[in-house]
């Protein structure tokens, strides 16, 4: 109309020629454009982000048009950060703006969803007039009944069913579970609770309240950098990404910034204009190098020997030859440095560094009546005297200091009992004349040698009349990285271009690829800068250097760098851990709901990675052998163990948690005990531990796979723990689930065993029931028999934290649950309705016999102090608490399940709040709650409810420091009493804050400043986060034994590995490759990185991230490895290894360098993948190819900071040292296995038999 | 002089992070239906790479943009109306489906429906054009991201010419680079130009480029001439699409959603004055180098008094002049010199400008005897790793001297805060050697680092009311849309014409108080060639 009008009116209209006639202006009519505008304009925005797995924790405006939540941009209304430091917004990535997507995609999963067969059987057994509980024990009963559902587990053929139905199914298997097995066979896993803390804490707390087992995910992720545990006490806490425009000079390595932090990376690309230099440590020319002024292509797994070398030139630089006065003043302060270690002469004569010198060891216990064994000691030059300084472990648990304000848990530096000012001595080279030829284990060329280099050491006498050896860590350290002193010492370094000599820059080059000038140069520049600035250098890594084997050696090796040069705790400077690394601000608000603490102490907890690699099998495979990683100067006391045998020693010891705990029903086993006449907790701990002795009660790991020991039932929620998060995905898939596998081994290996029973006939299919919660079908989703439609993160209320920076944020439900999806926490409150419902007849009441161990942050972590006493070997007494895992009763009344979940029980009045050692009452804020939240009545009389998500969020908010301010101040006043020091202040200014759901709604809020947090939170924003300010500035000690940063670790397995101090050790080559190639293949690594276009498995199926990418999976490789097959671009390709085969395109680029395949994280078969012609399975997932490997020296516990806690020390699940073969096949061999299923298929699940008819056809060339 | 007001945009290269956050939020708001899958008005590129669609910048092969003939006149180079006309069935110049890609999707619905299967169910993808199964996705917007593909195949990118390509292709010697892309709205746009139906023109008050969805008959030559290949068919309208400079934003004052949403924070939207009277004096230069020097001169000092004289005559309202003065586009780009056309030499006289990326540095220099900048710790310009000539051809047309120009004051700026931050003194000698005050220093610093929102955007709302025979009226209308799509007037299109004769029309035609939709407004057009 308006076209026509126009026309009609041409010739009235103003014509107005410009540009010498160029072009002319005219007047028309417009209208149409506003098609554009309704486009535009919409009807609300709601505030929410996105709930797991990412640590971006991103405010997003969600906007809704008609009902429909139809795109969503990031806020822009963060709180300012003054005029020196660009400000927050907006954050949020290309994947998080593309979750909408997921809300109506034909990938969302509408209703329950329920595998046929189970279905199938379930009704038939209700239909002959079972409740429940029966029906679930008459499919349990029967073989072949569990094997016909079991056994097609992943291969499609779900029914929709209703919540009802379905829930009734999950609570019957629980019971029937509780009943027969224990509750401890029930486990959950959900990760990453920070990104949406109510989610998670529902699962977790239905289990937790039922005596199920909630498992960690960070250390089976391998993000957890075990080195943080050992160096500081502290799980993770980093500098929030603002911190980086802080700092003048960077290093990263090993994580790719602008990829895996994307909302970050403007600080990381800003902070070049204000004159920091970049150095990036990558093997691959990946996007954060983009940024730098140096690119390092470091050989990837090696970057324990680039550190050390730029450790070796600050030592020599700037401690020996030259002495910088800030870096010498702060490692006496806030180190082990000036710490005495105890030489143990060795047969040859020579000396080898042993325990940390106690005040038990010195005459008359150095006046210390109290856990004297755990407190160390320093060389003081004023009074030319060992003395004990304040802030070792042993200060910390005093019973005395209850009470009393003079608390010396602090890091003072005055003499514990005279409180006289300390000026310790970092080395006796110029004190003394003495040197002690010190061997130094070393691993350099792969094999276990030592070197012999001369320490300045002193005599001490001791408290039995002897005399003994010692030497500062100083002096050990610098003897170990071969600075040369003028010794006359041969064996160290000529200078920076000895090559022989490890740990040099020279030395290096040939293991890194590294020029050593380059390495010379920063290493200076490094050092320099954290001289002029206070500390402000910082170095960045992540996973690409967390995830080896033997990650905590290159962990070590840099933090080593940044604390030699005063960087920690200052701001812009330090260590920069970032991956899975989370935090959970409000964490006093979390733990108590998350973990039912309200109702029942203690929860049942598990460390992910034993669990999986014992329940899963792997340890049935382990090809490599422990004993090649002793060191030669070991004890060896456990020498042919397996790793497996490890952590069966460490679980007896109660050095590591266990799950199930014994060969029997927690539930009998607590009546018997009563039978027997056990009635106290003490009694009971006594009575099992001589049923232990006797062998009358076992571990179960000492029999993994016997039935009675098998998980029965997982609940999977906010995760995939089939797809991202199972390396060794097909073994999980063969014995876990019992599903169709492309295992290509037999698995043999376990035999070998010590510690565990050995099965002849592995066992398949552990579990009776997995449980899905998800909104999309993912792995886990595919291989569950239960899927429940879950709400997104647009649709239901819950927070939001990071430790990228300090606001807290909402997830806000923008429309309400969609089709029949519930949010995770009413899910997991219908649950509990039926289980309350069926417990009444099946379980009643009953008391639960819980076994912990010997926990980081209690008084439990001071075990055993001066070495290593293993009952198991006859070698102590089994004393629970001490040498053996601790024993608690927990009354459940399984009638009451569902109205526990709903409120919030009577402990936290009971027994008070807190964390880390320290604790507060909290009545206040449980009867605001119950004005707040409104009541309902219970069996202990009227309770707070939390039945609704955002009463749960205002329960959070409510019980915490950093989101309540009368909370952080009763918290810091406890932490006051703890250290003997004056805190409020760090909290004072906010005491009035009190933050809802609600406010947060509203805006983006910073936390408050809180004490389990070793940052300060600036409320105007200008000083950034960063971890240990508090360590550094307010002399709160690291919660180590020596209450300082530690890079000496002195426990008994951790000498045997040779890590007291820190050395490169290189990548294992698994030997996991087929025994038979095939054609034309490459023999790679495979590196499996973090990706651009997805946050693990999520996203990564999302239709915009796929059209922005390949498509489907790919995998990067090098153009020259590629032309030496004939692979070209987006050809198909097969990796392969023994563990198994996973088929993707390739990526032929430049920017990788030959001998890696880079398989970006997470990619997952569930999109475009066809068969793998050697498998003839679906073509797998990364994880197919990958099998985890676990570490001993992970496994220690009940010493100080190497004290087991829920993701914060354990086993890692490492699997980056992998080697695969790589083939391309041509697009005719591809076959897309769309078949139905048949009865020959679903009998051989396995692909092994067929892979071993085929080879022995087909011999191919041995390789 | 005539002194018209521009919306124009700044891309800092040199911060992008390559996340394609801005390509997806623009999808989910403006391309994300049925037609324009295969559309991104705005996309990221990983240079060296020849692109989105293919190839796109070889105007030999797609004819796109201005030449200057014989005669010292400016021509379509795909011809002109003649031309047109005779190819109007069968434009040889016009890309392909698969010179984008085959838009994908997947069998989603396949993984929670498949029956129990021999193996576990995958969603294989689905083409969105045909619906069919594709048997393998070969090609998409972002193919070579992050140096995916062979060198031989991604180095076809004409920016190498003039360039050894082979010397790049080895892994020590890689290097890259981010371009994100959208609509340039030219200040002499070659679409305009081309459109037989002249649906497309140019606004008046902000210089937007818009295709009238009305009056578009799907000729397609806007796609053919616009040498930036951002003009995109939608195959189920029949009608040409393109950026719309997200003017239902920029009207009321907010960023476009790919600048605020762009989380490097390397975007910066502002207003422009320029003296339309030189547009053709511009485009029409014969050195292709120096059209950018032409160009910046265009531009029109927002405080000289003559100018605001001018300006206030020629109809800009107030505060878009001083939205003119606070204008980061006017500093960065006239100011600094820091940013530059995108191929200036296309002579469309674009206005989304780029700063070029200075990083990353050599590696294989020994770092013994790198050189550095006066801090001694910085490297200086000729440790770049990327060919300054490279980024010459992008920007320039090949003139390396603007380049390293804007490179080096990048760097002096490095240097300066360097010793400022770490040495703690304030050399003024880095910033003098490249022509730098002190205070053109800390302004600088203070958009590209510290970068703040309301430095970054700087967008003076649209002055509606001016238009308006009576916004009183409009005010309580706004909104009432009875010709909405919705409804279902039409079913064929997602423009359809628009509804005629509903009582409100009836209605406001008589009175002649207001529209319902959007009034009329002024617009620019080439004359018919």
């Amino acid at each position: 109309m308006s076209y026509l009008l126009d026309r009609l009116t041409f010739f009235r209209r103003p014509h107005e020629p410009f540009s010498g006639g160029h072009g002319e202006k005219i007047v028309e009519d417009r209208r149409w454009e506003e098609a554009y505008r309704n486009r535009w304009r919409h009807d609300k925005i709601a505030r929410s982000t996105h709930g797991v797995n990412c640590t971006g924790s991103c405010s997003w405006r969600i906007h809704v048009k008609d009902g429909v939540v139809v795109f969503e941009t990031q806020a822009v209304d963060y709180p300012r950060n003054g005029p020196e430091l660009p400000d927050h917004e907006p954050r949020g990535c290309q994947r998080g703006a593309s979750f909408s997507w997921y809300l109506y995609s034909p990938h969302r999963i509408k209703y329950p969803m329920i595998r046929r067969r189970l279905l199938e059987l379930y009704r038939a057994e209700r239909a002959t007039g079972k409740d429940p509980v029966e029906a679930w024990t008459g499919i349990q009963a029967d073989s072949e009944k569990r094997r016909y559902y079991t056994a097609v587990r992943g291969l499609g053929g779900f029914v929709r069913t209703t919540w009802e139905e379905s829930t009734e199914i999950i609570a019957a298997a629980n019971i029937y579970t509780i009943k027969k097995y224990g509750p401890d066979r029930i486990a959950g896993f959900s990760p990453i609770p920070a990104m949406s803390m109510v989610s998670f804490s529902s699962g977790s707390r239905y289990l937790s309240l039922i005596g199920a087992t909630m498992l960690s995910f960070y250390d089976w992720y391998c993000d957890l950098p075990p080195s943080s545990p050992q160096t500081w006490g502290e799980q993770t806490d980093v500098p929030e990404s603002a911190a980086w425009y802080q700092s003048g000079y960077i290093i990263v390595a090993g994580t790719d910034l602008p990829t895996t932090r994307t909302p970050d990376a403007h600080f990381y690309s800003e902070v070049r204009y204000r004159g920091t230099k970049i150095v990036a440590v990558a093997p691959d020319y990946s996007s954060l190098t983009k940024f730098a002024d140096l690119w390092m292509p470091i050989r990837a797994g090696t970057d324990a020997a680039l550190f050390m070398a730029m450790v070796h030139v600050v030592l020599k630089e700037f401690f020996i030859d030259g002495k910088e006065p800030y870096f010498i003043d702060y490692v006496k302060n806030y180190t082990d440095l000036p710490m005495q270690v105890l030489l143990r002469e060795d047969a040859g004569g020579d000396w080898v560094a042993d325990r940390f010198l106690r005040a038990s060891d010195l005459p008359g216990r150095s006046g210390q009546s109290e856990n004297a064994e755990w407190k160390t000691v320093v060389y003081d030059t004023h009074t030319e005297s060992f003395r004990c300084p304040n802030g070792s472990v042993g200060f910390r648990w005093e019973k005395h200091s209850e009470g009393n304000a003079e608390s010396r848990w602090n890091l003072k530096m005055e003499d514990a009992v005279t409180g006289e000012k300390i000026a310790p001595s970092l080395t006796a080279l110029d004190e003394t004349d003495e040197t002690s030829r010190v061997m130094f284990p070393c691993f350099a060329s792969g094999e276990a040698k030592t070197v012999i280099r001369k320490v300045p050491s002193r005599r001490v006498g001791l408290e039995d009349g002897g005399e003994a050896r010692v030497c500062t860590v100083f002096d050990l350290l610098v003897s170990h990285y071969g600075v040369d002193r003028s010794l006359g010492d041969a064996a160290t370094a000529k200078s920076f271009d000895d090559a022989d000599a490890p740990y040099t820059p020279a030395w290096q080059e040939a293991i890194t690829g590294i020029k050593r000038a380059d390495v010379i140069r920063t290493a200076r520049e490094f050092a320099d800068n954290a001289a002029k600035t206070g500390g402000r250098s910082m170095i960045i890594m992540g996973a690409g250097t967390n995830h080896w084997y033997h990650d905590d050696m290159g962990y070590r090796a840099v933090i080593s760098l940044v604390e030699l040069c005063g960087c920690v705790g200052q701001i812009g400077g330090g260590w920069a851990h970032y991956v899975g690394q989370e935090r959970l601000r409000p964490l006093a608000g979390f733990v108590p709901i998350m973990a039912a603490l309200d109702w029942s102490r203690p929860p049942r907890q598990m460390n992910g990675t034993s669990f999986w690699y014992l329940h899963t099998d792997q340890w049935r495979y382990e090809r490599m052998q422990v004993d090649h990683l002793l060191s030669p100067t070991a004890r060896g006391r456990y020498r042919g163990y397996s790793f497996a045998d490890y952590n069966v020693a460490a679980a007896r010891m109660g050095w590591l948690p266990t799950a199930p705990h014994f060969n029997r029903n927690p539930l009998d086993l607590a009546d018997q005990a009563g039978k027997e006449g056990a009635k106290t907790e003490a009694e009971v701990a006594q009575w099992l531990a001589t049923s232990l002795e006797k062998g009358d009660v076992r571990l179960a790991f000492e029999d993994v796979d016997d039935p009675v020991n098998w998980p029965r039932n997982l609940f999977v929620w906010r995760g995939n723990l089939i797809g991202t998060s199972a390396k060794g995905h097909e073994y999980f898939l063969k014995h876990l689930l019992g599903a169709q596998n492309a295992v290509l081994s037999e698995g043999t290996e376990g035999a070998v065993s010590r510690e565990i029973k050995w099965h002849e006939q592995a066992p398949v299919g552990k579990l009776d029931l997995m449980v899905d919660f998800n909104f999309r079908l993912n792995s886990t989703g595919a291989t569950a028999d239960i899927v429940l439609p879950a709400a997104t993160w647009y649709e239901k209320d819950d927070l939001n934290t990071t430790d990228m920076h300090t606001f807290i944020h909402p997830l806000t439900a923008a429309i309400d649950p969609a089709w029949d999806s519930r949010s995770d926490w009413q899910a997991y409150r219908t649950i509990a309705r039926q289980f309350s419902r069926l417990a009444a007849k099946h379980l009643g009441k009953r008391t639960d016999l819980v076994s912990t161990p010997l926990m980081h942050d209690t008084p439990s972590e001071l075990g055993q102090a001066l070495g290593v006493k293993d009952w198991g070997h006859g070698e102590a007494r089994c004393t629970p608490g001490k040498n053996a895992p601790q024993v608690n009763l927990v009354e459940r009344d399984y009638t009451l399940i569902a109205e526990k979940f709903e409120t919030i029980g009577p402990l936290l009045e009971k027994l008070g709040n807190g964390f880390e050692g320290i604790n507060w009452d909290t009545k206040e804020e449980v009867a605001w709650l119950a004005a707040h939240n409104g009541t309902r009545a219970t069996a202990a009389g009227k309770r707070p409810l939390i039945d609704r998500d955002e009463k749960v969020c205002d329960a959070i908010l409510a019980l915490a420091p950093e989101t309540n301010g009368e909370v952080a101040m009763k918290a810091w006043r406890a932490e006051e009493h703890h250290t003997g020091l004056s805190l409020a202040h760090l909290a004072e200014g906010r005491r009035d804050e009190r933050m809802t759901l609600h406010d947060l709604k509203a805006r983006p809020r910073r936390c408050i400043t809180a004490p389990n947090a070793s940052g300060i939170i600036d409320p105007k924003g200008e000083l950034t986060y960063n971890f240990a300010t508090t360590n550094v500035h307010e002399r709160i000690p690291f919660r180590t034994l020596t209450g300082r940063a530690q890079f000496y670790q002195d426990h008994e397995w951790m000498l045997d590995f040779g890590e007291g101090l820190v050395l490169f050790r290189p990548p294992l080559s698994m030997d996991a490759l087929l025994e038979h190639k095939r054609g034309d293949e490459l023999t790679l690594r495979f590196l499996t990185p973090h990706g651009k276009w997805g946050i693990h498995s999520t996203y990564q199926d999302n239709l915009r991230m796929l059209n922005l990418s390949r498509g489907g999976p790919h995998a990067w490789i090098s153009e020259v490895d590629a032309e030496s097959v004939g692979i070209q671009d987006n050809d198909w390709m097969e990796i392969i290894n023994v563990n198994g085969a996973t088929v993707a395109r390739a990526v032929v680029s430049q920017k990788v360098p030959r001998g890696v395949c880079l398989m970006y994280h997470a990619q997952e078969k569930t999109i475009n993948v066809p068969g793998s012609p050697t498998t003839h399975r679906r073509g797998g997932i990364l994880n197919s190819v990958t099998r985890v490997v676990v570490k001993p020296t992970h496994m220690i516990g009940g010493y100080a900071q190497q004290s087991w806690g829920l993701n914060y020390y354990g086993p890692v699940g490492s699997q980056r040292d992998t080697m695969v073969r790589v083939r391309r096949f041509d697009d005719r061999e591809v076959d897309w296995l769309e078949g139905p299923l048949t009865e020959a298929i679903e009998r051989e699940p396995s692909a092994l038999g067929r892979f071993r008819r085929e080879a022995a056809d087909n011999p191919g060339e041995k390789s | 002089m005539k002194v018209r007001a521009q919306f124009a945009l700044i891309f800092n290269l040199d911060k992008c992070i390559g996340c394609h956050t801005c390509s997806v939020t623009c999808k989910n708001t403006w391309t994300s239906r049925k037609g324009v899958e295969y559309a991104w008005f705005n996309n990221v590129e990983t240079k060296p790479g020849i692109g989105y669609p293919q190839n796109w910048e070889d105007q030999v092969q797609w004819s796109g943009g201005w030449a200057r003939n014989k005669n010292g006149k400016l021509t379509l180079r795909q011809g002109g109306r003649l031309a047109e006309l005779i190819r109007i069935f069968a434009n040889p110049a016009l890309p392909e489906i698969r010179d984008y890609y085959e838009p994908f999707t997947f069998d989603y619905a396949h993984l929670i429906n498949a029956p129990e299967s021999e193996a576990t169910p995958t969603a294989r993808p689905v083409s969105q054009v045909s619906g069919r199964i594709m048997e393998k996705i070969a090609w998409g917007p972002n193919w070579e991201d992050e140096q995916g593909g062979s060198f031989d195949q991604r180095s076809r990118d004409s920016n190498f010419r003039g360039i050894d390509a082979r010397i790049y292709k080895g892994f020590k010697e890689t290097f890259h680079f981010y371009l994100p892309r959208i609509c340039n709205h030219c200040l002499n746009p070659a679409c305009v130009a081309a459109c037989p139906s002249a649906a497309i023109y140019k606004r008046e008050e902000d210089g937007l480029v818009l295709v009238d969805q009305d009056r578009c008959r799907g000729w397609r030559f806007c796609i053919s001439a616009c040498p930036y290949k951002k003009v995109y068919f939608n195959w189920e309208s029949g009608k040409s699409e393109k950026c719309i400079g997200c003017y239902p934003r920029v009207e009321s004052g907010m960023p476009t959603i790919c600048s605020e949403t762009c989380v490097g924070k390397i975007r910066y939207n502002g207003i422009i004055l320029y003296d339309a009277d030189r547009i053709s004096e511009a485009a029409v230069m014969e050195g292709e180098k120096d059209i950018y020097e032409k160009h910046l001169s265009m531009f029109l000092d927002p405080n000289d008094p003559e100018v605001i004289e001018q300006a206030v005559k020629d109809g800009i309202p107030n505060d878009w002049i001083d939205a003119a003065q606070r204008s980061p586009i006017y500093k960065i780009a006239v100011d600094w010199r820091l940013a530059l056309p995108l191929h200036p030499e296309f002579r469309t006289l674009p206005m989304v400008w780029y700063v070029p990326p200075m990083s990353p540095i050599q590696s294989e220099i020994d770092q013994g005897s790198l050189p550095t900048q006066a801090d001694g710790v910085l490297p200086d310009l000729s440790a770049l790793r990327i060919p300054v000539r490279y980024l010459a051809n992008l920007l320039t047309a090949g003139d390396e001297k603007p380049v390293r120009l804007a490179l080096r004051r990048l760097l002096a700026l490095r240097s300066y805060e360097r010793m400022k931050a770490v040495e703690k003194r304030v050399d003024l000698k880095v910033l003098e050697e490249v022509g730098l005050s002190e205070e053109q220093a800390a302004e600088m610093y203070r958009y590209l680092a510290i970068a703040k929102y309301e430095d970054r955007f700087v967008v003076p709302t649209s002055h509606v009311e001016n238009s308006l025979e009576s916004a009183y009226a409009y005010q309580g209308e706004n909104g009432f849309s009875f010709d909405n799509p919705k409804t279902g007037v039409s079913k064929a299109s997602l423009f359809p014409k628009r509804r005629t004769g509903t009582a409100v029309e009836n209605e406001e035609a008589v009175s002649g108080s207001s529209n319902m939709s959007s009034p009329s407004g002024a617009i620019f057009r080439k004359k018919p060639l």
